[in-house]
């Protein structure tokens, strides 16, 4: 089922805090994972993997790298479910 | 006429890894000795990967001479003559040369002679490989015993500069005796390839397309780590909950989590979602030993054994996987 971005962005930024105890009111649109949130590779593609999950969608290995920003994610979770 | 019937082979009903030999390279190299190349730190090192430091081996010191240290260990541990080897396999990706293989050359050494000598390309599942073969061989008669050996001189294949791979990689060999068994003591292998991934690790270039560049550098490995990550964990559980399956018993049955030693993120997340519980003794060599592909599994397994004695005769799951991308997992019984 489609969410609002605002609904991606508060399960986004809760597995963000779950992988790497960044805390979620810093996860917010305009960030970035790696220069703004000190988000490692490895931790990324974790991140991905249970977004895939929650969000039922497929995020493919050649996609996680385009994902550079807060907004990067949400808006490509937002339109695979859609 | 009647034609006379084919004698044919048969083997033990049940085989068992009987003793494992392990030899590291002579050199610590910590992380500050690499970290310059790659403008990164020991704090970057140790947060991404888990590594402290890893055994590489002095230039005059071969693949084929750490493998015959620890193949004389295994045979010694196992208290059998090298002459009743009747194979030996060597899980290698740094041969010096294609051809020879580095088996025919450690067999003759050891006096495993005139056992039949090969060796197998699976990179860092190729330890695991060879259990499997080593396992149908014993019990198809084939031979009474295997030596299986992973070795590696990976640090002649890391790019200093690299920053994807050569900072985690390390030399050394791990060795063991497959022989025959009173009860089971290797589980049916799960096993495979995703040929799909072929470029995700692996060499930088080919080896002929280097040796026609005179300026350019020797091939050395690379890999794309995201994708490696995702496979090592999240498929390798997949592949590590179907050998625990096909052997009848649960992750709680565990003794030892004997992964190939690629990263300790990737080991740590594995038995993440793999739900090993507390009890288990998880292998984390790495930590000072490096990523030594084909030999990561048995030097982990002799170091749980060495820090862990009690565990002898436990159950381990075992599983390599890597540049292919190819992987195998067992569960045995620990020597």
């Amino acid at each position: 089922m489609a969410q609002s971005k605002d609904e991606v962005l508060a399960g986004l930024a809760a597995l963000v805090n779950d992988e790497t105890g960044v805390p979620v009111e810093s996860v917010v649109f305009g960030k970035s994972f790696a220069d703004d949130l000190d988000i490692d590779s490895i931790s990324m593609m974790t991140i991905v993997v249970n977004a895939e999950e929650q969000f039922d969608v497929k995020i493919p290995d050649d996609k996680v790298s385009e994902l550079k920003t807060v907004d990067d994610a949400v808006n490509y979770i937002v339109s695979a479910q859609s | 006429m009647t034609q006379p019937i084919l004698k044919q082979a048969v083997g033990s009903p049940f085989t068992r890894i009987i003793s494992v030999g392990a030899a590291r390279g002579d050199l610590v190299v910590p992380n500050d000795d690499i970290v310059g190349p790659i403008e990164s730190s020991d704090e970057w090192i140790r947060q991404r990967t888990g590594v402290i430091s890893r055994t590489r081996a002095s230039a005059s010191v071969s693949a084929a001479d750490l493998a015959t240290s620890a193949a004389n260990e295994a045979i010694e541990s196992a208290q059998i003559s090298a002459s009743e080897i009747g194979a030996v396999i060597i899980a290698t990706i740094s041969n010096d040369v294609l051809t020879p293989s580095m088996a025919a050359l450690v067999a003759e050494r050891i006096g495993a002679t005139p056992a039949a000598a090969y060796d197998v390309s699976a990179a860092c599942a190729g330890f695991c490989y060879g259990i499997a073969q080593a396992d149908a061989l014993v019990r198809a008669g084939a031979a009474k015993y295997v030596l299986v050996i992973g070795a590696e001189k990976l640090s002649d294949y890391a790019k200093p500069t690299d920053r994807t791979i050569s900072f985690l990689l390390g030399d050394g060999a791990g060795a063991v005796i497959v022989g025959p068994a009173d009860e089971p003591g290797i589980s049916p292998t799960i096993w495979g390839s995703d040929g799909g991934k072929w470029d995700a690790v692996g060499m930088d270039r080919p080896t002929r397309e280097a040796f026609e560049d005179r300026d350019g550098e020797f091939p050395t490995l690379r890999q794309d780590g995201q994708t490696v990550f995702r496979w090592a964990v999240w498929e390798m559980a997949k592949v590590a909950q179907q050998a625990l399956d096909a052997a009848g018993i649960s992750a709680a049955d565990l003794a030892a989590f004997i992964p190939h030693q690629a990263n300790m993120r990737i080991i740590n997340e594995f038995a993440k979602q793999l739900h090993v519980p507390e009890s288990v003794v998880i292998a984390r060599d790495i930590e000072t030993t490096g990523n030594t592909s084909a030999a990561s599994v048995p030097l982990a397994m002799h170091r749980v054994l060495a820090e862990n004695p009690e565990l002898s005769g436990g159950y381990a799951l075992i599983i390599g996987f890597g540049a292919g991308l190819v992987y195998a997992a067992q569960i045995v019984r620990l020597p």
